[in-house]
Formats: structure tokens, sequence, C-alpha cells
């Protein structure tokens, strides 16, 4: 590989020439840090600047870069030289926006030039400790797509799939296709004026893709394994007696979802105590029969109650709402209608849900005379002339009456269809031979075979601006499989899950990561002479990316890695690393700040931010022109997971008085883009005191916080007040060494 | 899609909110090209101007920093802001468009460092907290604004001081000169995704919006709670800035309605349940009440009800208030109505009342698709079998974690669009 070259470019615009002595910092990175070409420019963003930059790599062979401008956020454009060797040192928006002007004053004008200096340090160590990443690529990567569930979910990802012209295998576990919708009648409206039931879609979907050249079908198929990772995931599928390994690149999980068990409703609802008392379900079953009639009797079914939220939002059943039930239930009194014109239809609702322009499909079911009632089901009997009896609380008009109906249909719940576990309780791999049935997927997985659960046993995203965001790289749960969902939502999920089982193949193919880090080629590598298979790495990765071999050694898989750098962070032998992102690396930069002897009386804080939120917010602070302590210095970081202890002893060992960490909300509504990385720093810092003990400091000498992207009013106040706290203890006895 | 032709296509997106952005970043992170053109100076749409999501109560900023980072780094993006599509010729596969740039009257030479707009003696309304506070006349949008590139408003452009800024920019970006252009671009499928608008609350005549100070809409609210809002996040009313301790919100204003909007919006019953934790976590003596016809917390945001119902300090009423007064003294909005569920008659005091608007979509309005054959419902969203795909609220009204799911899936169905030679 050719040398590196370094070249540092410092710009004077936007004030810093005047604020800083532009001189004695190109000293700092040409003498002290010896790099090669050092130079400055009035406005090295300006077409100028570039081209005094690109001269000197066509013509000085420098390949690295150090500018040292604004922040990284601003002017990605302008300084895209398309390198993978290049760093900003952000001269403007964290030096000199926020602090005092030194123009006057003349500690202010050293404390500037010292921030500027470190910084310009830190920047030059860090260049010089980065490597340009390898691409993980291997020959063996597939680009085909698996689809597990062949219902409208599964149906519409295959097809989806398979006309963007890739290849799909769909497994489905009964031997026929269509899942759930395949026993519907009609479909809610899509199309305006959204008043007229549609055909139910799933004898087109099956025919589209059971003639699909690009889409190969199991039916009555079980996995029994999945192993590997994207683009190497080698699926076992089980299919009339035989046994199939197939390697794919994706996989969309659209295993749809089961129906609550209407034994175990309440009693008052009457199920099963007589025949006429019927699920959704079958009331659809009936409906696409054709005939609508008593189930007792055989006589047509004319008038019918329907009680929505049948052990639904309620705490001793499914405590959520499974979204399409209200739609369904009108649907419903709608079939009713249409065959019987004397047909009486009762809707007994608790919130009637009909959102968007499903709005004017419930008018219409009140237009043909669906009677609405907010109200529950108090008791149910077989009336003496056959059918029922039931007696009803309207809670709006009438309070208790008692209806004389055929049938009563009760609106049962979507409840999970996939296999989900807590990912702090995982299923060991490799224990009971009847897990092919119990789990989907069977993910030989270290952190388990299931897919990590939300919530109510839905492995949904917990990402509102990403929802296909998953803890399990390259496996898209789609449809109801994911979230209880209707027909519509289902088709528009798959499509989506389709085309992100598309984009992680190929990005898999260029060794590029997802979301977040999308197309960072950078990925963990380790020394594997020294681990001491203390597993912390295989535990803590928040996607499940490292499995074990027998004797404990991590096993990484690259093309399942996000790139947090959780797993750098939990090693404790420090031998997990990355080619532009290293232990040594932030050891190095921190190492480079110049710590001024304890009678100068200017402590140092290092600040460790995470670079999602806390690096924009600290802009934000710069921005304002809010002032901070000039005693702070900042060190971005991946993710608050990549933060190795190691970090916080070293900065005490080198003489810094406090560190404060700044990373994302963590808990139930986390918002750290890894998950979990926030959460583990935390847990990882609860054992510093021992370091801090040893080395006989103060334990609030460290301290870790929770940044919002939007904190920049209250930052100034945390940063500087925490600063102070420092300045009253006595400084940090380690200065001296 | 498989073959280079195919890949060579641009898929046009037009408009930079959440759908929009979506459906861009996706797309391209597939390997495809993406125009992204956005009418205002600044990506992120309407939700940008949120202050928190619901369930998680957490910052838009947050994800669309991601999102901005997506479009940084990946060189298959090209954005266009302050720009509109005026005309749409060809069939899918092989577009023609014409789009119009307008003004910046600054270029890309800006650094962000303000000089401008610290010298600038002009304020405006401020579009972006819905005019309740004013603004400098150049600047960035909002404190998150990208790109970060400042922008003049057009009328000040043409003031003599517009001028004199010329000088104070150090990197000489300012020119008040700039005029309007329009290019032509060949794309090969199109996606439609400029989103929504508040309705417009003055339409409901009973509630008084305009003419009573204390009666706000839902998303005046959330500039209001928003740090970067006319108040600085403090919830004080306009009238005499008294703090809101006593707020009422009332749902399905103007919506389900068939006055108005005759459809549901979808998100409001859970935007007025995230308001109202935004009441009771700054003054904890707060009363929150919630006039509703039906509470349409879907699926999981059932949770997000639980959660919110359980605070004693939300009173939630069955009904649909008759109408809006004002106490002539206090200035306190009085609603007035029928509680549906036990009959009994009220006329309650507020120190603020929110109307909970839904959403009008802009193609029917103000972003109608300049195209043969569009395929619009009543209400004016783009729906299926026209030249373009629609997406997000352009399709359906969503809620934000639905309108990424759908941008998601139109990134496909415009990828295997621009393959389509029509």
């Amino acid at each position: 590989m050719e040398a590196k070259k370094i070249g540092c470019y410092i710009c004077t615009g936007c004030g810093i020439g005047e604020a800083l002595n532009v001189a004695a910092l190109e000293k700092v990175a040409s003498k002290e840090q010896k790099i090669p070409v050092t130079k400055s420019h009035p406005f090295l963003c300006g077409t100028e600047g570039i081209a005094l930059i690109r001269q000197d790599m066509a013509n000085e062979g420098v390949n690295a870069l150090l500018i040292a401008a604004c922040s990284h956020r601003n002017k990605t454009d302008e300084f895209e030289f398309n390198i993978p060797l290049l760093d900003r040192v952000d001269l403007r928006d964290k030096v000199l926006w926020v602090l005092e002007d030194g123009s006057k004053d003349s500690t202010a004008k050293e404390d500037l030039q010292m921030m500027a200096a470190d910084y310009l340090r830190m920047g030059s160590v860090k260049l010089k400790k980065m490597n340009a990443p390898d691409p993980f690529l291997e020959s063996g990567f597939s680009k085909d797509v698996l689809v597990v569930g062949g219902g409208v979910a599964g149906l519409t990802a295959a097809k989806e799939v398979a006309d963007t012209g890739y290849r799909a295998i769909l497994v489905e576990k009964s031997d026929q296709l269509g899942g759930m919708v395949a026993r519907m009648h009609k479909t809610t409206p899509t199309l305006p004026p959204y008043r007229t039931l549609e055909d139910n879609p799933v004898q087109g979907l099956i025919a589209a893709v059971e003639g699909h050249s690009r889409i190969k079908i199991y039916k009555g198929a079980a996995i029994h394994k999945t192993q590997g990772a994207p683009g190497l995931f080698d699926v076992t599928i089980h299919a009339g007696g035989t046994e199939t390994t197939e390697r794919v690149g994706s996989i969309v999980l659209t295993t749809g979802y089961n129906l609550y068990d209407p034994a175990k409703l309440d009693k008052k609802l009457g199920y099963g105590s007589s025949p006429d008392v019927v699920t959704s379900l079958e009331f659809e079953e009936m409906a696409k029969a054709g005939k609508i009639v008593r189930k007792s009797d055989g006589k047509p079914a004319k008038r019918v109650a329907f009680s929505l939220c049948a052990g639904q939002r309620d705490s001793n059943h499914l405590e959520y709402c499974s979204a399409a039930c209200c739609s369904y239930s009108l649907k419903h009194a709608l079939y009713l209608m249409e065959q019987y014109a004397d047909a009486s239809a009762y809707i007994l609702f608790q919130e009637l849900r009909t959102p968007g322009q499903m709005e004017e499909f419930y008018r219409r079911v009140q237009e043909e005379g669906g009677v609405i009632i907010k109200g529950d089901v108090e008791k149910v009997e077989k009336a003496a002339a056959g059918g029922l009896t039931v007696q009803i609380h309207d809670k709006l008009v009438r309070g208790k009456e008692q209806l004389e109906v055929d049938l009563l249909v009760l609106a049962t719940g979507m409840v999970s269809s996939v296999d989900t576990t807590d990912p702090n309780n995982p299923s060991p791999v490799g224990q009971v031979a009847e897990d092919a049935a119990r789990y989907v997927l069977n993910l030989q997985y270290r952190q388990g075979r299931s897919m990590p659960e939300l919530k109510w046993g839905f492995p949904d995203s917990h990402f509102i601006c990403f929802p296909y965001e998953t803890r399990r790289t390259g496996i898209y749960a789609a449809g109801p499989a994911r979230r209880p969902m209707g027909i519509a939502e289902t088709i528009t999920d798959a499509t989506g899950a389709a085309l992100k089982a598309i984009q992680v193949v190929e990005s898999v193919a260029r060794g590029a990561a997802v979301h977040p880090r999308s197309g960072d080629l950078s990925y963990p590598s380790f020394r594997a002479e020294g681990c001491t298979q203390c597993k912390r790495c295989t535990e803590e990765c928040p996607f499940g990316a490292i499995n074990e071999d027998e004797k404990g050694n991590p096993l990484f898989n690259p093309t399942r890695c996000r790139r947090c750098g959780t797993c750098m962070g939990a090693c404790p032998q420090k031998i997990i690393s990355f080619a532009n992102y290293s232990v040594d690396m932030i050891g190095s930069m921190l190492k480079e700040v110049e710590v001024p002897a304890e009678d100068e009386e200017k402590p140092r804080i290092l600040l460790f931010a995470c670079v999602n939120d806390a690096i924009p917010a600290l802009d934000m602070v710069g921005q304002n022109r809010s002032k901070l302590s000039p005693y702070i210095r900042i060190i971005p970081l991946r993710c608050m997971g990549s933060m190795n202890l190691v970090w916080v002893a070293d900065a005490m060992s080198s003489g810094f008085d406090g560190v404060l960490l700044m990373g994302c909300r963590h808990g139930d509504d986390y918002q750290c883009h890894n998950v979990r990385g926030s959460s583990l720093a935390e847990t990882r810092l609860s054992k510093v005191s021992e370091t801090l003990d040893r080395l006989q400091l103060e334990s609030d000498r460290v301290k870790m916080v929770e940044v919002n992207i939007m904190d920049a009013d209250t930052l100034p106040q945390l940063i500087n007040d925490f600063a102070a706290q420092i300045a009253s203890l006595a400084p940090n006895p380690y200065k001296e060494f | 899609m498989a073959d280079d032709q195919a890949a060579g296509q641009t898929i046009l997106v037009v408009g930079g909110g959440i759908s929009g952005l979506t459906a861009a970043v996706e797309a391209a992170e597939v390997g495809y090209k993406v125009l992204l053109v956005e009418k205002d100076p600044h990506l992120g749409g309407r939700v940008a101007q949120h202050y928190q999501y619901f369930p998680k109560l957490c910052s838009p900023s947050c994800g669309l920093e991601i999102n901005y980072q997506r479009v940084k780094n990946n060189p298959l993006i090209r954005v266009m802001t302050l720009a509109e599509v005026e005309d749409i010729q060809g069939t899918e596969g092989n577009y023609t468009v014409r789009i119009r740039q307008n003004p910046r009257f600054v270029t890309e030479k800006c650094t962000g460092c303000g000089d401008c707009s610290r010298a600038c003696t002009v304020t405006v309304p401020n579009p972006f907290n819905f005019g309740m506070n004013e603004i400098k006349a150049i600047r960035a949008s909002h404190a998150m604004a990208y790109p970060g590139h400042y922008f003049m408003d057009a009328a000040y452009a043409r003031s003599a001081e517009a001028q004199t800024l010329v000088s104070v920019c150090p990197v000489g970006a300012i020119d008040p000169n700039m005029s309007a252009t329009t290019l032509e671009e060949k794309v090969g499928s199109i996606v439609w995704a400029t989103g929504w608008q508040p309705y417009d609350a003055e339409k409901i005549q009973p509630y008084g919006f305009g003419r009573f100070a204390n009666v706000s809409t839902n998303m005046r609210f959330e500039r209001l709670a928003n740090t970067y809002g006319p108040t600085g996040g403090t919830l004080t009313r306009p009238s005499d800035g008294k703090e809101i301790k006593n707020i009422a919100f009332i749902q399905c204003a103007g919506s389900r309605d068939h006055n108005h909007l005759p459809f549901c919006s979808r998100v409001c019953c859970l935007a007025s349940m995230k308001q109202a934790t935004y009441v009771r976590s700054q003054f904890p003596d707060a009363k929150v009440t919630i006039y509703y016809i039906d509470l349409r917390a879907m699926d999981r945001y059932e949770g997000f009800q639980k959660k919110v119902e359980a605070d004693p300090s939300i009173t939630w009423i069955k009904s649909k208030p008759a109408r809006i007064d004002e106490d002539p003294v206090t200035k306190d909005p009085i609603v007035v109505g029928e509680n549906t569920l036990t009959g009994v008659r009220y006329a309650d005091p507020y120190d603020m009342v929110v109307l909970a608007t839904g959403m009008e979509p802009n193609s029917a309005t103000t972003a109608r698709v300049p195209a043969q054959a569009v395929a619009y419902d009543e209400y004016g969203f783009v729906v299926k079998g026209g030249q373009v795909l629609s997406t997000g609220c352009t399709a359906t009204p969503l809620d934000v974690a639905a309108a990424v799911q759908a941008g998601t899936a139109v990134a496909l169905k415009a990828i295997q669009s621009a393959a389509r030679r029509g």
C-alpha cells in the first residue's frame, strides 16, 4: 500500500485567523506532529482553498487530509475528496464560538490557543493511527432473499423482490399459500370513493408468485436452522421429508399472526356456550362460503351483533389494539346487509377506529343501516326461539338493553406468530430437538434463536424514524408479524421490507454497513492471541453479530456488524479494533492533550461525546455562541457503547482532572441508535470507581449524562457545572507524571 | 435491478419531508441515483417542526440528523432546495421534468457564520414558527436546518439594505440580484411526497381561532413547546403570557366532518395525548382536558394511551364541543357543549384551547402534480393509477413510523418503475 502522507490545512476564515495564532498552530502540526505538508488558507472551503488541497494531492502525494476549519457537519460536499483518510478539526464551532473572545484578555487568548492546539494534536494523532478500511468481501455472497411465511405479506415481499430482478425463496409451513387472508371473503376499500368492498387480492398474488420464474416455493416446510450472516445465510429447510440448504443474502419474516384463543375470553361474551357465538374469522369463512346462517340450526342469520375489542385493550387479555378489527367488523356488517335486505347489524364498540379514508367506509355502513353502539356485551344466553339473547350496556343512549340476535360475532385480536426472546434471557443454541417447531428461523446465534422482542411478543423496531431497523441485521419482519396491522398496510410494509432485503445484499456486496452507519467499510478485527475468552463482546453486541466457538473465542460475522464499536468498548484486553477506529487511537488522542502543570490552575476535563446526538447538540451550542469552560477537550465517539474503560484510566493517569461522558437516552424509550450502546457504557462506568480507587482519586471525577440532540440550551450549564465541580477538587495528582 | 441501463435512471423524489427523505436515502442506498426536490430552503418538512414524537417523546431532529448524514455521505443523492417541479412530460422510465429553482440570494459559499443575519435590521414573521415570532429576513430556517446555507426572503432581497449585506459577508456569498432559473432533467420515475398542511383552523368558525388569542392549534403548540419556538419552550399563552396550567384539547377539529375534512387524520388523538405530556411535565400542577369523539390509538400506540390515561390530572370527555366563547376580561376561552356519555352540558374556561386540526394534503392545493394523468381522490390525496407514485401523507394520513414504512416501500416501486420504459 502507498505510504500515508498527511496534509494539514488550516482555514483562517470565519474569524479563526484573527482569534488564533495560526503560525503557531502550523508549527504544532509541522514541527511537533511532523505533518509533512502544513498550510493555511483564508477561505479553505472556497474554490481556491479546495484547489490548493487538490494540487497537493496531485503534486505532493498528499493522501491523508487533516482539515482544521469548522464542524465536520458543515461543508461536507466541499471537503469531499473521495479518500478514506480524512479528519476534521473543528476550530470554529467548538473553539472560537464557545470560548470567550481573546482580543482583550490575555488569559482568554491563551485558553483559545491551547484548546485549538490540543485539537490539532488530537486530529494529527488520530489521522496517524487511522488506516483505510479494507472492505469485507467474500466470493460466496448471495443476493437471493428468503421470505418466511406465504400469506399476503410474504407473497407481496416475494413478488416485489422478484419484480425488482432478484431471486426469492418463499417458505410456507402449510400446504397452501395465502395465509389468513385466503380465508377471508372480501377486503375493505383501498381506492376512492372508499365505500365499496374489494375483491380479495390473495388469489392474484398467489398466481403471480407461483408463475414467477425468479421465485422458488417450499410448501409444508419448516426451517430447522438459519446459520451465517447477511450475504451468507445458510438456511436448512425441511419439506416433504427432504432437507435442503439454501444460501441467501437476507430474510423477510412474514409469518403473520395467530388469532387470540377465543376459549380464553371472558365468560360473559359467551364463546362456547352456543354455536351461534363465533369469532370474526369464523364469520368471514361463512361469508366466503356464501351463506350467513345460524350455526346452531342453519337458519338464515339476519340479526347479528358484532362485539369489537373482544379480549383486546384489556389487561387480562391482549393489552394492545389489533388495528384492523374495527374496519373488518364494519365489513362484516356490510356482508350481512348485502346478503339480506332486512338484516340488522349491531356493532358494539369501545373506540371506533377507522383512520384515514376508512372513515368514508364507516360512513357507508352507517348509511346502510348498521347500528353503531358504544357499549359492551354483558351476558349471552340461548334464546327460546333459537339464536341468542344478548344483554348489552349502551353507554350513550339506551343503557342496559336486550338484543335478540341470530349470531354474536367476537372480534378477537392478533397475537404474534414470531418466537421472540428477551435479549437478556436468550435461548441457548443447540438445546432440544423440538426447537425446529418452536422457532421460526432457529437462528444459530450466540444470543439466541429468536428475533428479539420489542413488546407484547412482537419483534417490531423501537425506532419511529427507522421502523425497519432490526437487531438482527439482514432480517426484516413485515406485516402483522412485526405488529398488528391491516391488509393495505401489510402490503406497503412487505414492499418496504423487500427493499431493505435488497438493500442489505447490495450493501454486503460492496462491503458496506447498513443503517445507521450506512456505507461504512470498516469492521472489527481482533488479535486472537490476546483473547481471554471473557465473552463480553459476544454478550454485549447489540446486534448479535458475534458467535463463539466451544472455547469461548469470538467468531465475528462482519456482515451482521453495524460498526458501532460496542465490542471494542467491551473488550478488557483491548484487542478489538477497526482500521479507522481503535482503543489505541482514542487513547493516543487523549494522551496528546497538553496538560498544564498543577500550579497553572488550568484543569483539564475530557468530554467523550456521542457523534449522533451530543456532537450535533454541541455544534448548536456553538451556533448559539453559548460559552463553555475553556478547560474541556472533546473526543467524539461512534457510540457510547464503544467507550473502553481504559480511556478513563488513561485520562486520569494523563493528568485530566475529570471525565464527562455524553451518551443518548437509555431505558425503555432509548434513543441510542445502536440500541444498547449508552446503556452498556453506563454499566461499564459503574465499575470505574475501582479504577479510581486504585488511583486514589475521587469517584465524582467521572460522570455520565444523557444528552438529547436538542439540548443545546441546557448543555452549557451542564458542562460548566461539571467543570466548576472538578475545579473545586484538588488537582489530579498524576499531572506531575 | 440487475441491469445497468436501469440503474442509470434517476429517481425524482418531490418533497423532502420524512417520507420523501426516506424514499431518497433508501433508494440511493440500494445504488440508484436520486434527485430530491424540496420547495422550502431546508429538508425535514413537517416533522422538523415537531417538538417530540409519540410514543417515545424524543426529538425528531435525532432521526433527521442521521438521515442528513446519509444524504451527505451518499454521492448518488442530489438535493435541490427552494425548487419546485413545474412540468412533467413523457412516460414511465423516460420522463422529462422542468424544475424551477427559486433564488436563495445566498450562494453555496455560505459558511453559516451568521454575520449577515446579525447585520440585518429587518425582521419578518417566522414561518417556521407559524408567524408567532419574528426572525431576521436573512437566516437559516432553524437551528438544525439542512442544508445549512442561509437564505434571504425574496421581498427583502429587493431592499436597499440587502445590497449592503453583500459586503458584510466575508466570503462573498450574498447575491440579492439572483433570479429564478429553470432546468430540465431526465428521470426514470417520480415519487410525489409533498406532504400536508394543517387544516386552516379559521374555517372552523364556532371555535374562534383567529378571533380569540388563546385558541391555538396542535401544530402551533408543537412550536410553543419547542426550545427554538417563540417562547423558548415555556408554555405561556399569547394574550398575557400567563403559564398554561389549565388546557383543553379539542379532537377532530375540522376532521371527520363533511363541512371540512371528511376523513380522519390518524395522528391527532395521539398528538394531543403527547401534547398533554408536554404540559404535565412542565407544570406538575397543570390540568388537561381532552374532548374527543373516538380515541384512535391504533396497534402498539394503545400502550401510549394507557400511559397517558394513568395520569389523574388528565380528564377525558367524549364530546364534540359546540363552540368556544371568550371571557372578555380574562381572555380565557370557554368550551361549550354537551358530554355525550353523561348528557351534562358544560361551559368550561381554560387558559388555552388547542384545536387538534387534521392533515390537508398539499397535493389538493399548492402542490398539484403537473402531469397529464394523475389520480386523486376527492380529498386531493394522490392515489394509485396515475403517472406518479405517491407516498406518505400524500397518499393517506400517516404517523411518522408508517410514513417511513411507506417511504421505504415507494423507493422499491420507484426502482421498478424507473426500469420500465413506457
